[in-house]
């Protein structure tokens, strides 16, 4: 074979590898959706979502304490993470300095980096050992935490897109700092913040692991915020690995649910972006 | 005063600014300070709480460090009724699964991000990374509900059975085949961070400029030999960064890792054999630490994995930020 065959040869070779690593590496998205619909569309019903979880051998029962404590959660970690976040990330797009933006940008990477359950253990130290207690408000902080650099970092990249130009402006009309992050700046970066946002929420939507020593799980309602609360991936969890069939099918239910959400949160968060790109008609 | 203040009124009537947007002199000075202290209070809350992430740990963590130093790292005892603990089993069983989670993982990502930034036909690359994006969202609990209904016994009734028959003479594929064990965990770790590896090398392949492969092209190398010689060779340390990066998230995985390794605390060569990690024991027996020393010793623990992922992100970032930066002096 000659020279040039040897090279084409490995050419295609190659390309064909290439595209069968691609393949292997989707085959399992295709399976664990495959699954999760028809494991646990058979399982799903309308209990599911109004009823509490039943005691051990009753049949029937949902996971509705579970599905509000889910939002209940996102909402606490929203309260402190969104805000500090949003703030934080205009700061580091805007200020002149060059040292702390930097140290705050390798902080923010370092922490999307440490595991979910180290931080679960801060949460713990920080709050369930004063209090004596596992609270919702323990876990919200530790999705909040967890939340925040993922804004942090998004809002600062999309507050640096902005252009100079935009801002110049506004400031050569007289408006203080503040006015025109607040009316040019943030408005002009919107849709990628609420892209950043969302892809937290759904980040944090499936967590599981901080939250079994802080929200710790619950059978019942919750009725205050700093007692033990349900979540959907903790209730997940705890029937996965029970030795019951009927609690499997409803862990299958419960997951089916559950990827919805966090599908529904990454897909309108690709919706938004897809948007803001149109719209400045290049990619970043 | 009086004349500026009509001059400003007056420039923001004809320009119809809202009124309410018309500075007051007093007004936006209060207003930036306040905005100024607002934001530079939003970053200080977070360097504060990462450094308070380090600072809780090392101080929850004082009786165990007090009691068994290094020793803890070395020792294979983790009796909590004795008090004796000893790290070295979850921290084998980390490595171990980690690095076959890798060894399987990053063959597969850099060729998926290298088919999906060089090889593939051009409509074929926006679904396939979409797809592999999805792979990303879906939370660690749902990998390991089908970990254990689905991949388990899979590897029970199938693959373990054919390994022993092929590889059998090998020590790493010896013993019953129980289904959870290491290799599953190890496939599980391997499937959850592929997609991270695919995100972040393509992004650094990207990165590369287009001169780059065009002179290749231009010397009558074909798309392979452009991409080998040209492309990976300039990208290879923010390909070292996507690993890293990988490596990270493989170390600290929790709950899909805890539902499928069976969490026993040995040392067993065979890949069948069930193991324990450093993130499962802590899910595990943390809410049942009843002595002050047993939870010293998981958190412990847990200072130990955070230390270990923090160097791994830290080294990670900077070699893919060190891309980006060549890059942008080659664009200058």
């Amino acid at each position: 074979m000659s020279r040039i065959a040897v090279r084409r040869a490995t050419n295609a070779a190659m390309n064909i590898l290439a595209a069968l690593a691609a393949l292997v590496v989707i085959l399992p998205l295709v399976l664990i959706l495959g699954f999760l619909i028809f494991r646990g569309s058979t399982a799903l019903n309308v209990a599911f979502f109004v009823h509490l979880p039943t005691p051990v051998g009753e049949p029937g029962g949902g996971m509705a304490n579970a599905i509000t404590g889910s939002l209940t959660l996102i909402g606490l970690a929203a309260a402190g993470g969104v805000p500090l976040g949003i703030l934080g990330g205009v700061y580091l797009a805007q200020s002149r300095d060059r040292r702390l933006p930097w140290l705050c940008r390798f902080l923010a990477d370092v922490l999307n980096g440490v595991p979910s359950i180290v931080i679960g253990i801060f949460a713990y130290t920080l709050i369930v050992l004063p209090m004596r207690r596992f609270s919702a408000l323990a876990g919200g902080v530790a999705l909040g935490v967890i939340m925040l650099p993922i804004i942090l970092r998004t809002t600062e990249e999309l507050v640096r897109m902005v252009p100079a130009s935009l801002q110049e402006a506004a400031l050569a009309l007289g408006l203080p700092q503040w006015k025109v992050v607040l009316h040019v700046v943030l408005p002009t970066a919107r849709a990628g913040i609420i892209t950043g946002v969302m892809v937290a929420v759904a980040r944090i939507a499936g967590e599981t692991a901080p939250l079994l020593f802080t929200a710790f799980g619950n059978r019942f309602w919750h009725r205050r915020l700093d007692e033990p609360i349900a979540a959907l991936p903790l209730q997940i969890f705890s029937y996965a690995i029970s030795p019951f069939d009927d609690w499997h099918r409803q862990a299958w239910a419960g997951a089916l649910v559950l990827i919805s959400l966090v599908l529904v949160m990454s897909l309108l968060a690709r919706l938004a972006t897809k948007g803001l790109y149109n719209r400045r008609g290049t990619y970043g | 005063m009086l004349k500026s203040e009509l001059a400003g009124a007056s420039t923001a009537e004809r320009l119809s600014v809202p009124r309410s947007l018309v500075p007051g002199r007093r007004r936006g000075v209060w207003g930036d300070r306040l905005y100024q202290a607002a934001v530079r209070a939003a970053v200080l809350v977070f360097v504060v709480v990462v450094l308070g992430i380090a600072a809780l740990l090392v101080y929850a963590a004082r009786p165990a460090l007090a009691a068994f130093g290094w020793r803890f790292l070395v020792t294979a005892d983790w009796d909590p009724v004795a008090e004796h603990f000893g790290a070295l089993p979850f921290v084998y069983g980390t490595l171990a699964s980690a690095l076959l989670g890798m060894l399987i993982a990053v063959p597969l990502g850099v060729g998926t991000a290298i088919y999906l930034a060089e090889l593939a036909p051009f409509w074929i690359r926006p679904p396939v990374a979409f797809l592999v994006e999805l792979l990303a969202a879906i939370p660690s609990v749902v990998y390991g509900l089908w970990g254990i209904f689905v991949l388990a016994p899979l590897l029970r009734s199938w693959v373990q059975p054919g390994l022993a028959r092929g590889l059998g003479f090998l020590p790493l594929f010896q013993g019953t085949p129980y289904g959870v064990g290491m290799l599953a965990a190890g496939i599980i770790l391997a499937i959850m961070v592929v997609p991270f590896i695919v995100a972040v090398s393509r992004e650094v392949l990207l990165a590369v400029p287009t001169q780059q492969r065009e002179a290749a092209l231009a010397l009558g190398a074909t798309r392979w030999e452009t991409t080998r010689l040209a492309v990976l060779r300039y990208a290879r340390s923010g390909l070292l960064g996507a690993i890293l990066l990988g490596l990270g998230r493989a170390l600290g995985e929790t709950m899909a890792v805890t539902m499928v390794i069976g969490n026993r605390p040995e040392i067993a060569l065979s890949l069948f054999a069930p193991g324990y990690t450093m993130a499962s024991v802590i899910a595990n027996e943390f809410t049942e630490a009843t002595s002050d020393l047993y939870l010293a010793a998981l958190i412990e623990i847990g200072l130990l994995l955070f230390v270990v992922t923090v160097a791994v992100n830290a080294l990670a970032r900077l070699l893919v930020w060190s891309v980006g930066g060549a890059v942008k002096e080659v664009r200058e």
